[in-house]
């Protein structure tokens, strides 16, 4: 039952193989086994999962149902869920209940999806390896010493360690794409604009973007199917036309023209990684499709102009949290000042504390023009390099990451290194596009490797079927981790 | 422009984030490294670039001025550190 596709798992829902009462406790049983060790989970609370299970049960004796009722998913902790704990990796919102639920939880909710918990993140989603977590560090399961990604590392765990049939991520520099590579599943960060932000905790407004992560591409269409849709209360959420994401998971390749930044394979990517993502390219060579060799200048620029803008709008987001109207309060301080100052400087941790303080300085009087605006130039430098490479490919390929999984504790005094780890990735959130990563081997250390695949602005479909076509003709998506019982 | 110690203070202050004299110290040291991975931006010619904040080239959405939340305050101010006759409590600021 835990290796099956959501679409199997649909339908033995439906022909009443198993009830959702039942699945939903079989997870909860593996969750209650191994997150002592893999930590993957912030919060469960089985009765309100339950509540929901019953619901679904009760709605699959009828007719009408949807491909995902009744099927347990784990929710980032930085969507607020109603009822549920949202801390976002926190201190600070660590007793937080959410009164309302995100665009994604109603999605959820409405197709009787079953909330089977929060997952770890890095605090605010500002990391790269989940050790920014108040709740402590998530651990791979490939590998207890090495780390899961961030900062949706708790998703990315619990999808690998089968602790839920799917999950939901964010990604604004690499979080859901990243971690998907480091724990060997499937992730997709869709179109800027694509999913509401409504209800999903703030980090850097012009770069956040939900998604899913799974075991395969087919999986990753049926959710996004539901996470998708436009939303009145999000001023960027898009109004497009619905679309069945899956509708073209089955074409064949023929045609396909594969781009290859000469930027993404060179120095700095790692031997074993680099020979992985050579092989999955000569996969596809297989199946089809042509390779054109493709530049993107800019993109070396893609960190520091990300390290400039991401803090500044975090600067501005994370001013809400003051003590007064929720989150934490210190327990002692002389004046209004002083309890602001006590509150954030014991609510949030180092990494968010130092990001506040490069947003708040590059933001600040006589340095706005040098930094801030420079960066919002050079963006638009880097999102013109994608419009001119999609002129001669149909998507982008090369390595999610230059390494496979670091080691827990290897960067974590060195802010620089930690940021340097999601080269390849923050581009595509700079241009505001999409992008995936799937499984595509192990590099030398066992660990699993991450293809990237960059879609042209809405062509998820597209890169669905290309992420699926892959996965018809190899099973690296299907390998399941050695010291996990499935 | 290099940040000196005064500017992480000053920064602190305005970001409203208490910080020791150690952690001062701490964070300045790291702000200096990644200020300098920063500073690589510097050399690139931007003349004429039109500065890009938004990832879609799209105007901002209007609707009609008409009330659309109903008033859930004791919902909400349930999450508050501390309330009293509905009104949120700070320490006073007025003599």
């Amino acid at each position: 039952m835990l290796n099956s596709s959501l679409l199997q798992l649909g339908a033995a829902l439906r022909s009443k193989k198993i009830s959702s009462v039942e699945l939903t406790q079989l997870y909860l049983h593996r969750i209650a086994a191994l997150n002592s060790k893999l930590n993957a989970y912030i919060t469960v609370n089985e009765e309100m999962s339950l509540v929901q299970a019953r619901a679904a049960d009760a709605q699959l004796a009828q007719s009408e149902t949807h491909a995902l009722t009744g099927i347990p998913i784990a929710q980032k902790d930085i969507f607020c869920a109603m009822g549920w704990r949202t801390t976002c990796g926190s201190k600070m919102l660590s007793n937080f209940i959410a009164p309302y639920d995100a665009h994604v939880i109603e999605q959820f909710n409405r197709v009787g999806a079953v909330n089977l918990g929060k997952t770890n993140m890095d605090e605010f989603a500002m990391g790269s390896s989940n050790e920014t977590s108040y709740f402590g560090t998530v651990k791979n399961p490939w590998g207890h010493n090495a780390v899961p990604g961030g900062s949706s590392g708790g998703s990315a765990a619990a999808v690998s360690a089968h602790l839920c049939a799917a999950a939901t991520g964010t990604d604004t520099g690499g979080s859901i794409r990243q971690p998907a590579a480091l724990c060997g599943i499937s992730g997709l960060k869709p179109t800027y604009g694509v999913v509401s932000r409504y209800g999903m905790i703030a980090f850097a407004s012009s770069l956040d973007q939900a998604g899913p992560m799974a075991h395969s591409a087919e999986d990753l269409a049926l959710l996004l199917n539901v996470m998708a849709g436009f939303d009145e209360r999000d001023s960027t959420s898009l109004q497009r036309e619905t679309e069945d994401y899956a509708r073209d998971l089955n074409k064949p390749l023929n045609g396909l023209r594969i781009g290859l930044p000469k930027e993404f394979f060179a120095a700095g990517l790692s031997a074993d990684v680099a020979q992985a993502i050579e092989a999955s390219i000569a996969e596809y060579k297989k199946l089809g499709a042509s390779v054109v060799d493709i530049n993107l200048p800019n993109s070396r620029l893609s960190i520091p102009v990300y390290y400039v803008l991401a803090p500044a709008e975090a600067s501005s987001n994370l001013s809400r949290y003051d003590g007064v109207r929720y989150g934490y309060r210190a327990p002692e301080y002389t004046n209004l000042a002083d309890m602001y100052e006590k509150s954030r400087a014991q609510g949030f941790g180092e990494e968010v504390k130092r990001r506040i303080m490069i947003g708040t300085y590059v933001l600040s009087h006589g340095y706005y023009d040098a930094y801030y605006l420079q960066a919002q130039k050079i963006r638009r430098l880097i999102a013109q390099d994608f419009v001119e490479a999609f002129k001669q490919c149909d998507v982008i390929m090369g390595p999610t990451t230059p390494t496979t999984a670091f080691n827990l504790g290897e960067k974590n005094d060195d802010p620089v290194q930690m940021y340097l780890s999601d080269i390849y990735t923050i581009a595509v959130n700079l241009a505001g596009l999409p992008g995936m990563s799937i499984p595509a081997g192990f590099g030398g250390n066992g660990l699993p490797v991450g293809l990237q695949i960059i879609g042209n602005y809405f062509d998820e479909a597209r890169m669905l079927n290309v992420a699926h076509q892959y996965q018809q003709v190899t099973d690296w998506h299907t390998r399941t981790p050695q010291h996990i019982e499935v | 422009m290099s940040l000196s110690i005064n500017d992480v203070y000053k920064v602190a202050r305005l970001a409203r984030l208490g910080v020791t004299e150690q952690e001062a110290q701490t964070a300045h040291a790291q702000l200096l490294t990644i200020f300098s991975l920063i500073a690589e931006m510097q050399a690139v010619d931007t003349n004429g670039i039109a500065p890009m904040s938004h990832a879609q080239d799209i105007t901002q959405r209007l609707r009609e001025d008409v009330v659309t939340e109903h008033n859930q305050r004791e919902l909400f101010q349930a999450a508050a550190p501390q309330i009293k006759k509905g009104l949120y409590l700070v320490p006073q600021v007025i003599e």
